[in-house]
C-alpha cells in the first residue's frame, strides 16, 4: 500500500515531521514502513514554458530554434529536434542547469552552433508514462493544455513534489488498506486528533428506488450492499489532483467515474463498482448464488466458468459482476454512459478468497474482500463517491439510497482486565492509559462495566491477547522490560540420539571429510540415471503434487544422487579430490492420508586419490569408536548402483544396516564424473540402536603376548574376511589381535592362487603362555585352514 | 708382575689419548681387560705369587682395572658426546618447511552456526525437538490458527502433496507437537528443514531451515520473551549488539513481533547493506495465541508462553558475509574449506 503523506493531512495533523521520524514512528506501532520516494526528487529546475516562436536552424534540417518564455521577463533561446513543437504551446522546459530523472543535467550549450539554453522536454525524459498522465501523448515534446500558467514548476504541475511513503500492510489489518485505516494509525501514534469527514453534497428530488430495487438472495456471503444513483453523467477526464493521487498510490487514471471508484479503494479501502444503467435489464439488481457452469465476461474481456459456489451480482437476466471480483465487460462504464450505479458492498471473505482462486483472479477489491471489511464503511463510500461527482461536476446525484444488510455477526464485549494484562506483557500500564490507548484507535472503552468493544473495521480483535497487543503497540514494544525467564527451572541438553549425530560428525570430520546439504526433493528420473529399475521399491516416492518443476517433484527415496551430485559438482569445479559426508532424511511412503516415514542416513562419498578400503576404513573407525561390534561386510554382486565386483552390504546382528562400495562407471558418467568414486548409505538409526552404550572397563594385560606371522596359497577367490574368520574360530580365547599384512599375487604364485599373510597375537590374561601351548594352538589353524579353505602353508 | 701391571696401565692410557674412534675404545677394553686381555692374564698369572704378595698385586691389579674401565668410560662418553654434536650439526632442518598434515574435514556452516545456538539454548535450560518434514496440514495450520482460506496461507506457498499434507512450511508445527505431548514447564527449540514454493536465486530458495522456540509455563510474559531473545542475540553477534521489537503480525503469536538487529554495517545509520533502514530483520516472536495453547490442551488462563522463528541461512549469511544462498546446496568444497 502506498501513500502519499499530503493525503494525510485530510485526517490529522502531521505537519514538522520528517519522513524518516514519521516512518520510524509508524514501523515502531506497527505499520511498516518499506520506503519513502519522493518521485519529484530526481528532476530539478524543470518549468512549464510557452513556445513564443520557431525559426529553421541555419545548419540542421531536423532541427529548430525556438524562443521560450519561462516566465523570466526575457525569453530563453533552445534548439530542439522534437518535430510535433508548434509556436503557442505550453511544453515542459528543462532550463540551464537543471536536472533529469537517471542523473542527467542539462546546461547550457551550442547545437551545430546555434546557443540553445535548455531543452524541451517528453514525458518519458520527466520519467513520466501515460499512467502517470491518464493519456497517451503523441511522439516528441510533451503538450500541455493551453491554461496553464507559465514558468511553474514541473514538480507541482504533476505533483511531484511529494513523499510517497510505501506500507507492508500484514493480513489481518484490512482496515489498513486505507488512506483513512493508515490516517487513523499515524494519528494514534503522534497523539494527534483523527477527524473523519463526513460527505456532503445534494440530491435531486427523485429517488433510486423509482429506478431500480436490489434484492440480496444469500445474505450471509453479502453482508451489505449499498447502492446510489448519478444521473447526467458527463464522462471526462479527472482534475490533475485526483489523477495525482492515484498516480502516488499507483494506480492510472482512466475516466472521472472509474477514477471516483478507484479513489474510494484507496481512500476508504472500500471497492466500488459503477454500472451503466443502461445494461442492467429488468430494473433490478439480485446478489446471488451463481449456476454451476454460468459463464460471465469480466472487464478485462476474459470468459469466466462458474459454479454454485460463487456469488454474482446479476440484473433482471444475467450476471453483471463476480462479486468482490471483478466487474463484468457487459455493464461497464463508456464514454457514452449517462446514467450510473455505484455498488459499494460487503461480501463474506472466504468466498470471495475462494471464487478468486477458483477463476485464477485477484483483484485490488478481491485481495481487500478476503482479508474481510467493515459493512459500516459501505455507505460512508458511497456518500463519499457521490460528494466527489458533485465536486468534479460530472453528474447529478438521483435522491434514496439503496441499502440492504445481510447477516452481520454482534460485536463481541471483552472483559477489561488491566492487571491481567499487565501481567501479559510483564508491565505496570495504567488503566487510564490503557483506556486511552485504545480509544485512540476507536475501540469502546467502559470503564464502569470494565468491558471493551472494537470497531467493526477490526475483525482481528477476538480476545484479550488482541487487545493487550493493542495497548502494547502504543505504549511502545521497546518501553517493556526486559526480564530473564523464572519459574520451574528445566535441565535441557541433547538427547542420545541428538549427541550420537554429533558423534558420528565429529568422527566423519576427523577422516577428512566435510559435511554437505542437499535439496530433498529430487526429480523421478534420478533412479535411471542411479541403474535403479523402475519396479524397484525405491522409486515409490512421495510426490508433490504442485512443484516447481519436474526436477523438485519427488521427496527423495534414497540420498545417493544427492551426494552423487554434490560430488560432480566439485568434480566439475576443479576440485581434485572430495570426501564427503551428511546426515540426512529419506522419505518413505506409507498409506495414503498417512505421513511418511523419515528415516536419516549417513552418507558418504569420495572421489581422487582414494579407493574402497579408504571409505571401508573410515566405516570401521567409526563403527569402532562407537563400540559397535559384529559388523560384518558381505560382498553384494546386484546392487545395480554399484560395481558388481566392489561392493558390500553392512549387516549389524544380521540386520542390513547399509551399503558401501565403487559406484558402477556408468552411474559415474551419468552424474558426469569421469573418475572412480565411491559411496556408502548407512542407516543412523540401526547405528544408533547398536551403539553400546554402558562401557565396561576391562583389565590391562599383565602377561606378555607371542606373535606368529603366517604366510599361506589360497585360491585367488577366497576372502579374506573367510580366512580370519577361521583363524579367529580355531585360536579361541587365546586370541589377541589379528593383523593381515600381505597379500600378493604374480610371480612363483602359481596361477589361479593368491598368497596371504597374517601377524597372529596370542595372549592369556592368567599366564604367560608356553612355546607349546602356542604351537597347539597355531597348529589347529594350520590343520582348519588347510581342512575347509584348502590353504598351504607357504 | 706389579711393573708388568704398570707397563698395561701407562700404555691404555697412552692408547686412550690418542684415540679418537669410539671402535678403538671397545678394542682397547678386549685387549686389556676382556677375558683374554693382557690384565686378565696377569690377574690369572696370580696363583704363581707368594701369600704376601698376593693380595698387594691383587689389590694393584684390581685398581688398575677399576682405574682403567673408568678411563674408558669417561673417554667413550667424551667420544659420544662428541658424535652426538657432530650429528646434531649434521641434522639440521629447515624449520620453516610445511609440516605433515592429516586433513580434518568441517561441518557445513549451516551446521556450525546452528551448534552455536544450541548451545546458547542449551544453556538456558531448552531442549531440542525434532518432527517431520512432511506435515499434517492440521499441524502446519488448523492448529496454529490458520484455518482453510486464511489469506495467511497465501504468504506462505506451500508444497501439497495430498489436502490434508504438506511440506511443513515453517518449524512451528513443532509447537504443537511438543504441546501436545509435554505438560508445561516447556522448553524448547526445534530446528529443521522447511519448505516453500520459491524459484532459487540470490536470496531465496524452495527448501531452508528455520529454528523454532517455544517456552511455556506460569507467568511468562512478553518481557520475558523480550529478555530471552536479546540475551541469544548478544550471544550470537556480541554483547554491544543493539535490537529492537517492531509489532507484526503472526496468526499463531498474540502479540507479535519481528526483532531486529541494528544494521552492522552502519550501526543504525542507514546504508545499502539495510536497504537505508538502518535494521535488518532476524527473527519472528511473540506470545502463543490462547488459541493455540486451547488447540493444545493448555489452559490459556493458567498458562502462557512465547514462541520465536528464526531463519538460519540468513543468520548465517550476516555472520560470514556471504551474499548468495545458493553456496549452501551446491556443497563446492572451496565454500565449505572456510569455515
Amino acid at each position: 500500500m502506498k501513500v502519499p503523506m499530503s493525503w494525510f493531512a485530510d485526517y490529522t495533523d502531521i505537519s514538522g515531521i520528517t519522513p524518516k521520524e514519521y516512518a520510524e514512528a509508524v514501523t515502531m506501532t506497527g505499520s511498516k514502513v518499506e520506503g519513502v520516494e519522493n518521485i519529484g526528487e530526481n528532476i530539478e529546475n524543470v518549468v512549464t514554458g510557452k513556445v513564443l516562436s520557431i525559426r529553421p536552424h541555419e545548419d540542421s534540417d531536423h532541427m529548430v530554434v525556438c524562443m521560450v518564455d519561462v516566465g523570466e521577463g526575457e525569453p530563453v533561446q533552445i534548439v530542439t529536434g522534437a518535430p510535433n513543437v508548434k509556436e503557442g504551446q505550453i511544453v515542459p522546459v528543462a532550463k540551464h542547469m537543471s536536472k533529469l530523472p537517471g542523473g542527467i543535467t542539462i546546461k547550457k550549450g551550442k547545437l551545430r552552433g546555434v546557443e540553445s539554453c535548455g531543452m524541451l522536454c517528453s514525458h518519458d525524459e520527466l520519467g513520466l508514462t501515460s499512467a502517470d498522465l491518464g493519456y497517451e501523448p503523441e511522439y516528441g515534446i510533451l503538450v500541455l493544455p493551453e491554461d496553464t500558467a507559465i514558468g511553474m514548476d514541473i514538480k507541482d504541475y504533476f505533483g511531484l513534489n511529494e513523499e510517497v511513503v510505501e506500507y507492508e500492510i500484514t493480513s489481518n489489518r484490512p482496515d489498513c488498506f486505507s488512506v483513512i485505516g493508515l490516517a487513523r494509525e499515524t494519528a494514534a501514534t503522534f497523539k494527534k486528533p483523527f477527524k473523519l469527514h463526513t460527505p456532503e453534497y445534494n440530491e435531486n428530488s427523485e429517488n433510486i428506488n423509482d429506478y431500480i430495487s436490489v434484492e440480496v438472495l444469500n445474505p450471509e456471503k453479502c453482508t451489505r450492499y449499498c447502492a446510489k444513483m448519478i444521473k447526467n453523467v458527463k464522462i471526462g477526464p479527472s482534475p490533475k489532483w485526483l489523477v495525482s493521487r492515484l498516480r502516488a498510490c499507483g494506480i492510472r487514471s482512466i475516466n472521472n467515474i472509474v477514477d471516483i471508484t478507484n479513489y474510494i479503494l484507496l481512500e476508504y479501502g472500500q471497492p466500488m463498482h459503477a454500472f451503466d444503467l443502461r445494461d442492467l435489464e429488468g430494473n433490478k439488481i439480485v446478489v446471488r448464488d451463481a449456476s454451476n457452469g454460468e459463464i460471465i465476461k469480466t472487464l478485462d474481456e476474459q470468459d469466466r466458468t462458474l459454479t454454485s459456489n460463487d456469488l454474482v451480482i446479476s440484473d433482471g437476466k444475467k450476471a453483471v459482476a463476480v462479486a468482490g471480483v471483478m466487474g463484468g465487460f457487459n455493464s461497464e462504464v463508456k464514454p457514452d454512459t449517462t446514467t450510473v450505479i455505484f455498488e459499494s458492498a460487503t461480501f463474506d471473505a472466504a468466498s470471495v478468497r475462494l471464487t478468486a482462486q477458483r477463476i485464477g483472479l485477484r483483484t485490488e477489491a478481491s485481495s481487500r474482500y478476503e482479508k474481510g471489511l467493515d459493512y459500516n464503511n459501505a455507505k460512508p463510500a458511497v456518500d463519499r463517491a457521490c460528494e466527489l461527482v458533485q465536486m468534479l461536476e460530472c453528474g447529478e446525484v438521483v435522491g434514496g439510497i439503496i441499502d440492504c444488510m445481510g447477516k452481520t455477526k454482534e460485536q463481541k464485549v471483552h472483559d477489561f482486565r488491566p492487571d491481567k494484562i499487565n501481567a501479559f506483557l510483564g508491565t505496570d500500564i495504567s488503566t487510564e492509559e490503557m483506556a486511552d490507548y485504545l480509544r485512540a484507535i476507536d475501540f469502546e472503552v467502559d470503564l464502569d462495566k470494565m468491558t471493551v468493544i472494537a470497531p467493526t473495521f477490526r475483525p482481528d480483535i477476538e480476545a484479550e491477547a488482541d487487545i493487550a497487543e493493542e495497548i502494547a503497540r502504543f505504549y511502545g514494544y521497546n518501553n517493556i522490560p526486559v526480564t530473564l525467564l523464572t519459574g520451574e527451572a528445566t535441565t535441557g541438553g541433547r538427547t542420545q540420539l541428538q549427541t550420537t549425530r554429533d558423534v558420528v560428525s565429529s568422527l566423519l570430520k576427523a577422516h577428512g571429510m566435510y559435511e554437505i546439504r542437499t535439496y530433498t526433493f529430487t526429480s523421478p528420473t534420478i533412479y535411471d540415471k542411479l541403474l535403479i529399475p523402475p519396479d524397484s521399491d525405491l522409486t515409490k516416492n512421495v510426490v508433490i503434487t504442485n512443484p516447481l518443476g519436474e526436477d523438485t517433484s519427488v521427496m527423495r527415496t534414497t540420498t545417493a544422487a544427492s551426494m552423487l551430485n554434490a560430488l560432480s559438482y566439485n568434480y566439475n569445479h576443479q576440485n581434485a579430490q572430495a570426501k564427503l559426508f551428511e546426515i540426512a532424511k529419506i522419505y518413505l511412503p506409507t498409506e495414503a492420508g498417512k505421513l511418511p516415514d523419515e528415516p536419516e542416513i549417513i552418507t558418504l562419498g569420495m572421489y581422487g586419490n582414494t579407493d574402497f578400503f579408504d571409505l571401508k576404513g573410515v566405516c570401521e573407525d567409526l563403527f569402532e569408536n562407537m563400540h559397535i561390534k559384529n559388523v560384518k561386510y558381505v560382498a553384494d554382486t546386484t546392487n545395480p548402483t554399484y560395481h558388481p565386483g566392489r561392493c558390500a552390504n553392512l549387516f549389524i546382528n544380521d540386520k542390513k544396516i547399509g551399503t558401501i562400495g565403487e559406484v558402477h562407471p556408468t552411474v559415474a558418467k551419468n552424474f558426469d564424473i569421469e573418475e572412480k568414486c565411491y559411496l556408502a548409505e548407512i542407516s543412523f538409526i540401526d547405528v544408533f540402536n547398536a551403539i553400546t552404550k554402558e562401557i565396561k572397563f576391562k583389565q590391562l594385560p599383565k602377561f606378555p603376548a607371542v606373535t606368529r606371522d603366517i604366510a599361506m596359497l589360497v585360491d585367488k577367490t577366497t576372502p579374506v574376511g573367510d580366512i580370519e574368520a577361521v583363524i579367529m574360530k580355531a585360536s579361541g580365547e587365546l586370541l589377541d589381535t589379528i593383523k593381515l599384512f600381505d597379500v600378493y599375487e604374480g610371480s612363483q604364485i602359481p596361477e589361479g592362487k593368491k598368497s596371504v599373510a597374517f601377524a597372529i597375537s596370542f595372549r592369556a590374561t592368567d599366564r604367560s603362555l608356553t612355546n607349546e601351548e602356542v604351537n597347539k594352538v597355531f597348529n589347529k589353524i594350520l590343520k582348519d585352514l588347510e581342512y575347509k579353505l584348502q590353504a598351504q602353508l607357504r | 708382575m706389579k711393573q708388568k701391571l704398570e707397563e698395561i696401565n701407562s700404555s691404555v692410557e697412552e692408547l686412550l689419548k690418542n684415540s679418537t674412534e669410539l671402535d678403538s675404545l671397545e678394542e682397547i677394553r678386549i685387549k686389556y681387560l676382556g677375558k683374554k686381555g693382557e690384565l686378565t692374564a696377569v690377574l690369572k698369572g696370580m696363583g704363581a705369587l707368594s701369600a704376601e704378595e698376593r693380595p698387594v698385586i691383587g689389590a694393584l691389579a684390581n685398581e688398575i682395572r677399576d682405574f682403567l674401565s673408568s678411563e674408558i668410560d669417561s673417554k667413550k662418553k667424551e667420544l659420544e658426546e662428541k658424535l652426538q654434536n657432530e650429528n646434531l650439526v649434521k641434522e639440521v632442518i629447515d624449520v620453516t618447511m610445511p609440516g605433515n598434515k592429516k586433513e580434518i574435514g568441517k561441518l557445513h556452516p549451516l551446521t556450525t552456526v546452528l551448534n552455536e545456538l544450541k548451545d546458547i539454548f542449551i544453556g538456558l535450560g531448552f531442549e531440542i525437538a525434532e518432527g517431520p518434514e512432511v506435515e499434517y496440514d492440521y499441524y502446519n495450520f488448523e492448529a496454529l490458527n490458520i484455518p482453510k482460506n486464511h489469506p495467511a496461507r497465501d504468504t506462505q506457498d506451500t508444497f501439497y502433496i495430498e489436502d490434508n499434507i504438506v511440506l511443513r512450511t515453517q518449524t512451528s508445527p513443532m509447537q504443537v507437537r511438543v504441546m501436545e505431548k509435554q505438560k508445561p514447564p516447556i522448553r524448547i527449540i526445534a530446528p529443521g528443514v522447511v519448505y516453500r514454493s520459491d524459484a532459487v536465486d540470490a536470496t531465496h530458495s524452495p527448501v531452508f531451515n528455520q529454528i523454532e522456540g517455544l517456552v511455556v509455563d506460569k507467568g511468562i510474559t512478553m518481557a520475558d520473551l523480550k529478555g530471552t531473545l536479546e540475551a541469544c542475540m548478544k550471544a550470537i553477534y556480541g554483547n554491544s549488539t543493539v535490537v529492537r521489537f517492531r509489532p507484526h503480525h503472526f496468526p499463531f503469536t498474540e502479540p507479535s513481533a519481528e526483532l531486529d538487529v541494528a544494521c552492522f554495517v552502519c550501526g543504525g545509520k542507514g546504508c545499502r547493506i539495510c536497504k537505508g533502514e538502518g535494521w535488518i530483520e532476524v527473527l519472528g516472536c511473540g506470545m502463543v495465541h490462547p488459541k493455540v495453547l486451547a488447540n493444545c490442551g493448555i489452559d490459556p488462563e493458567v498458562y502462557s508462553g512465547f514462541a520465536f522463528g528464526i531463519g538460519l541461512e540468513r543468520l548465517v549469511m550476516r555472520k560470514y558475509g556471504i551474499d548468495d544462498l545458493r553456496l549452501f546446496f551446491e556443497n563446492d568444497l572451496k565454500f565449505l574449506k572456510q569455515f
